[in-house]
């Protein structure tokens, strides 16, 4: 089989966790750290909110860096997407597939629900307050745990400091609640 | 010029992210329910690689590319916000199926939807900026 061909199945997990680490190791040695949801603090500061908050009021230059990997994430996609892919759904396991199903999600097609995520269901009420609604939270919630899976799941449990174990708790926490209460009620 | 690397990183996570179906809203659906061991396997093996690599760095005394010694500042102590804030994070990362990584990840595989989540998600980090100091 040609490398390219390989390239195009989806990875392994073990390979990414690795490459995770390794992307994380070579933050470190450049002088910073593995933290992906302070972009958005940064975000708000290069727009000026620090004018009238003082949670915004910061060297925000010197988190460019940072906002760079941001845009070579996005990159990567597009290159994953245009050259990587060889066009399969995600191979999730059968349980998760019928689990789903009663909740009206159809087997993957790709790797992204249309029932979310397609243009049709951005331009209901209900399908943009699902991503509007999750975006608030994703936001809010990041800043106040001071980060997300990145800063505390990856480089926080490295480290083992406890605010990140209380941190990936409360990230459990609430992604059970809404899979098993919330999903119930909404779709 | 400096800020290659940090590109070049930026574009490997992405395309790691994107490859090993970690954007996929799918597959937070199954890690949440405890139907597989990809998403455990995946965040396993970095922490545990994490872990080793944080002890040889602070038993070896390693400094970063510029001579600095490297340093891992504790966070804060304080339970509420780690905990609460985590909680809330959940709720979205399971609703969107995305964390702040892949949801950039997943504008550029060309999801149009994500920006939406973006755009919020830095309104959300605004929000907390503007009522952070009423918050326990």
């Amino acid at each position: 089989m040609q490398i390219i061909d390989l390239l195009k199945q989806p990875w392994h997990w073990a390979v990414s966790g690795t490459a995770i680490a390794l992307i994380m190791f070579s933050l470190i040695f450049f002088g910073k750290s593995f933290g992906f949801s302070s972009n958005l603090r940064t975000i708000c500061a290069a727009c000026g909110a620090g004018k009238n908050t003082a949670f915004f009021k910061f060297d925000w230059k010197a988190q460019i860096w940072n906002l760079v990997f941001l845009l070579g994430a996005i990159l990567g996609g597009f290159i994953a997407h245009s050259f990587l892919t060889n066009g399969e759904a995600v191979n999730i396991s059968q349980q998760t597939i019928s689990d789903l199903q009663e909740l009206h999600f159809a087997a993957p097609t790709g790797l992204q629900p249309q029932e979310l995520f397609s243009f049709e269901a951005l331009c209901t009420i209900k399908g943009f307050s699902i991503l509007a609604i999750g975006g608030l939270l994703i936001g809010f919630g990041t800043r106040y745990a001071g980060g997300c899976t990145s800063g505390h799941a990856i480089s926080g449990l490295s480290n083992l400091q406890w605010p990140s174990i209380l941190a990936v708790v409360g990230f459990f926490i609430g992604g059970l609640v809404m899979t098993y209460l919330i999903f119930p009620i909404i779709f | 010029m400096k800020f290659l690397k940090f590109l070049i990183a930026g574009t490997l996570f992405g395309i790691i992210m994107a490859k090993s179906e970690a954007i996929s809203w799918y597959r937070i659906q199954e890690m949440f329910r405890f139907q597989s061991f990809h998403m455990y396997g995946i965040i396993g093996v970095a922490v545990v690689l994490g872990v080793v690599g944080v002890v040889l760095i602070k038993k070896l005394s390693l400094k970063d590319i510029t001579g600095q010694p490297i340093n891992f500042i504790p966070k804060e102590k304080a339970i509420v916000k780690y905990l609460v804030g985590g909680i809330l994070f959940g709720l979205g990362w399971a609703l969107t199926g995305a964390c702040p990584g892949p949801i950039v990840v997943n504008i550029g595989y060309g999801f149009a939807s994500f920006i939406v989540v973006f755009v919020f998600a830095i309104l959300g980090t605004y929000l907390f900026g503007v009522v952070k100091n009423k918050l326990p």
